[in-house]
């Protein structure tokens, strides 16, 4: 398999070198494969930031709107599409148009839309409507949330590569 | 809900997201890079966490906490698509589907069992 292929694959924030530099852009002299990702502080105050303020955005959506095991997820929904189209957006625009810096991505992408987003409340959503018999609502909202997710990161994406910023 | 619940939430949703940084990171180095393990891994234990906290039948706030604000930020949708669209986008679809289908049915799987365990606690 090509070597450009794998390395781009490399995007969790853990791809990050503790230089900033993304562990596919050049071959990473003596890519130790290390127990601990290498992280700094500031890098881990950044994720704590972003994530206590997405996780504050999600909890406070899910408590104002309650909904019924049978009833479309529609808090979840949201911030789960919402943050996929904002790690999109956050991720190409880091990588691809502005110059690496070694918090952006930890506050933004990590903490941010990773505490925004949830997998497992999705998959206990799930789990009730199958309990539930609803089959055709848990495949649906199943289908809907991959969908339209992936086409939010799509989209957010091309945006970033269609818009020309100055460096 | 008071605001020290609150102030509760901020704190620790902000420690699950490092929690989730740290898992996926140490998944990763041991698994590579060639397929999304870290986040499928954190997604699927997660899974089994929430599973287990729903089973309990908490109180409203225990379960904000624990669930919502830990379990909840500790987990990711957003990344699993992300790294499911750049496999797409490196032509390597099979990759891409297979990391969509075993998020989906492990994470499933692995919330009924949290479930079922924590109802028989």
């Amino acid at each position: 398999m090509p070597e450009p292929a794998a390395s781009r694959t490399a995007l969790p924030a853990a791809g990050l070198t503790a230089d900033g530099r993304t562990a596919g852009a050049l071959p990473p002299p003596g890519r130790a494969r290390v127990v601990l990702p290498r992280a700094d502080r500031r890098q881990i105050a950044a994720i704590f930031a972003g994530g206590a303020l997405g996780t504050l955005l999600r909890a406070a959506l899910a408590e104002e709107f309650p909904h019924s095991a049978t009833a479309w997820p529609w808090p979840t929904f949201g911030v789960n599409i919402v943050a996929a189209f904002l790690l999109g957006y956050f991720t190409t625009r880091l990588q691809e148009r502005l110059p690496l810096s070694s918090y952006r991505r930890p506050l933004l992408g990590t903490g941010l839309c990773g505490g925004l987003s949830t997998f497992s409340t999705m998959q206990v959503e799930i789990g009730k409507m199958l309990s539930a018999h609803a089959w055709g609502l848990a495949a649906g909202y199943a289908a809907a949330s991959i969908a339209a997710g992936y086409a939010a990161i799509h989209l957010a994406t091309a945006v970033v590569r269609r818009v020309r910023v100055r460096r | 809900m008071n605001v020290l619940v609150w102030v509760g939430v901020v704190l620790i949703g902000g420690a699950g997201s490092v929690v989730r940084f740290l898992v996926d990171g140490t998944v990763s180095s041991a698994a590579g890079r060639d397929f999304p393990f870290g986040t499928l891994a954190v997604n699927v234990s997660g899974a089994v966490i929430l599973g287990l906290l729903t089973g309990l039948a908490l109180g409203s706030t225990q379960a904000l906490l624990a669930g919502t604000a830990a379990v909840g930020s500790y987990t990711t949708f957003s990344t699993w698509m992300l790294e499911t669209q750049r496999l797409t986008e490196e032509r390597q679809h099979r990759k891409a589907i297979l990391n969509v289908a075993a998020s989906l049915v492990l994470g499933v799987a692995a919330a009924a069992l949290g479930r079922l365990i924590g109802a028989h606690l």
